[in-house]
């Protein structure tokens, strides 16, 4: 087993149970046993873009010293810390980055942390869990396929923070591979689409519930005419958006036909043959098991 | 041409870190924008008025619809992230503590259902 320090974030253990408890099991299976630091706290969800800014960024950093501390106890095989929830993903690597490349702020970091047991050196790497299975190959997901998931089209959406800005994302900024891989590997065919790294409208879920609710109507809406039995993603703000929310659509838009949304390592587990609880479609809305038992890949 | 409020663009541009005078109107920030259906102003006019010292700017619906989805950063070709310019614009009312939002607006119910990270970034972009 390789031991990989990992970040949960807030909604991990909330909304999206589903995404942790399929990560989890489905890391087990592949060989990585994920190690939660102790006190580690709400990364901020924004990436602070005002170049004055120096206290939002003290959550961030706050994370990556307790993950350098769990290293530096030997407790994980390497100065990597892997994210689930793509908000996460970019707020910790950015903050990172701000802390590596502006000298003045880092101090002020560092000076507010003093009182802290070490300093943190700004070496630990962030990573995308999409990241380290790309690492670990693509051969070595398809060995664990117990259930390929053959006849399911799925159409992969990227959102925003997994790709922008520039230099921050997981893959190529215009032309992403890395969902499209990792579901092939799976055995299923994936559906591109134009609105795959379009907007679901993220934070504005709070207080623009209608706006909201068209921007996920064009994304499902295109994903469906494309032909793709469901979305997968790696947010769960994308999938609160896109999910439970086409309750939202559908009084809107009378015609229009609801499609499961869920997290890629939710068929990954799926895939591997894990059973229920590791695929944990419980989660989901709207359910995706009456579509998987169509398809003859989950047991009635 | 001097702006009209100098005072105010260079405070944008030092906030956003953003130099906007490299901007040469060419739109394909408004075109990748989800949200111009909810803008009053597009984001590349946006962009205008900070060049040209308007800080009108400031009482824009476009500046609290923007999901900071990067679209714009990726597409423009002068190298600007208007991303940056709607935040630096959006710091300058919140810091005078004018909230945009208020978490009393919503049920109970929806605060149980809403993803922390909707709740928290939500607050984070529209209040103080
Ligand atoms: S970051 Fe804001 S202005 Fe830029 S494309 Fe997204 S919503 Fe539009
Ligand atoms: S894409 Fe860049 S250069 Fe073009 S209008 Fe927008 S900010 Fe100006």
């Amino acid at each position: 087993m390789t031991r990989l320090a990992y970040y949960p974030g807030c909604t991990l253990k909330t909304n999206a149970k589903n995404f942790e408890d399929s990560t989890i099991a489905t890391a087990e299976k592949l060989g990585i046993e994920l190690v939660e630091p102790e006190r580690w706290n709400c990364c901020g969800t924004v990436h602070s873009l005002s170049t004055d800014d120096v206290m939002h960024h003290l959550a961030p950093i706050r994370n990556l010293l307790r993950v350098e501390e769990l290293s530096n106890a030997g407790e994980v095989d390497s100065k990597q810390v892997v994210t689930l929830c793509a908000m996460c993903y970019n707020t910790l690597k950015r903050s990172n980055m701000v802390f590596n490349e502006d000298s003045d702020r880092k101090k002020k970091i560092r000076d507010n942390m003093y009182k802290e047991d070490i300093e943190y050196s700004g070496n630990v790497e962030v990573l995308h869990h999409l990241e380290v299975l790309r690492e670990m190959g693509w051969d070595k997901v398809k060995e664990a396929v117990a259930n390929p998931l053959n006849g399911l089209k799925v159409a992969p959406y990227y959102g925003c923070l997994l790709l922008r800005p520039r230099g921050i994302g997981v893959d190529d900024t215009d032309d992403p591979t890395i969902m499209e891989d990792m579901l092939e590997a799976l055995g299923a065919e994936t559906v591109g689409f134009a609105y795959s790294q379009k907007c679901c409208g993220s934070y504005n879920a709070v207080h623009m519930k209608e706006v909201v609710a068209d921007l996920a109507h064009k994304i499902l809406k295109q994903a469906e005419e494309a032909g793709a039995d469901m979305l997968v993603t790696a947010c769960p703000l994308c999938e609160y958006n896109l999910g439970p929310r086409q309750s939202e659509v559908e009084k809107r838009y009378p015609v229009f036909k609801s499609i499961p949304v869920v997290y890629f390592t939710q068929l990954m587990a799926l895939a591997f043959s894990l059973g229920e609880e590791a695929a944990a479609f419980t989660g989901n809305k709207p359910d995706p098991r009456p579509l998987l038992r169509d398809k003859g890949l989950l047991e009635e | 041409m001097e702006p009209e409020n100098k005072h105010f663009k260079d405070r944008v541009v030092e906030l956003s870190g953003e130099n906007v005078d490299l901007c040469f109107q060419c739109g394909a920030c408004s075109s990748g924008c989800p949200m111009t259906q909810e803008m009053d102003y597009l984001p590349s006019k946006i962009i205008r008025m900070v060049q040209l010292g308007l800080e009108e700017a400031l009482e824009s619906k476009t500046i609290w619809v923007c999901t900071t989805c990067f679209n714009c950063e990726v597409r423009c070709p002068r190298g600007i992230d208007v991303a940056n310019v709607m935040e630096a614009l959006r710091q300058l009312v919140l810091r005078r503590k004018y909230d945009r939002v208020s978490l009393d607006e919503l049920s109970p119910e929806e605060i149980r259902e809403l993803p922390q990270i909707a709740i928290v970034s939500n607050q984070r972009k529209l209040t103080a």
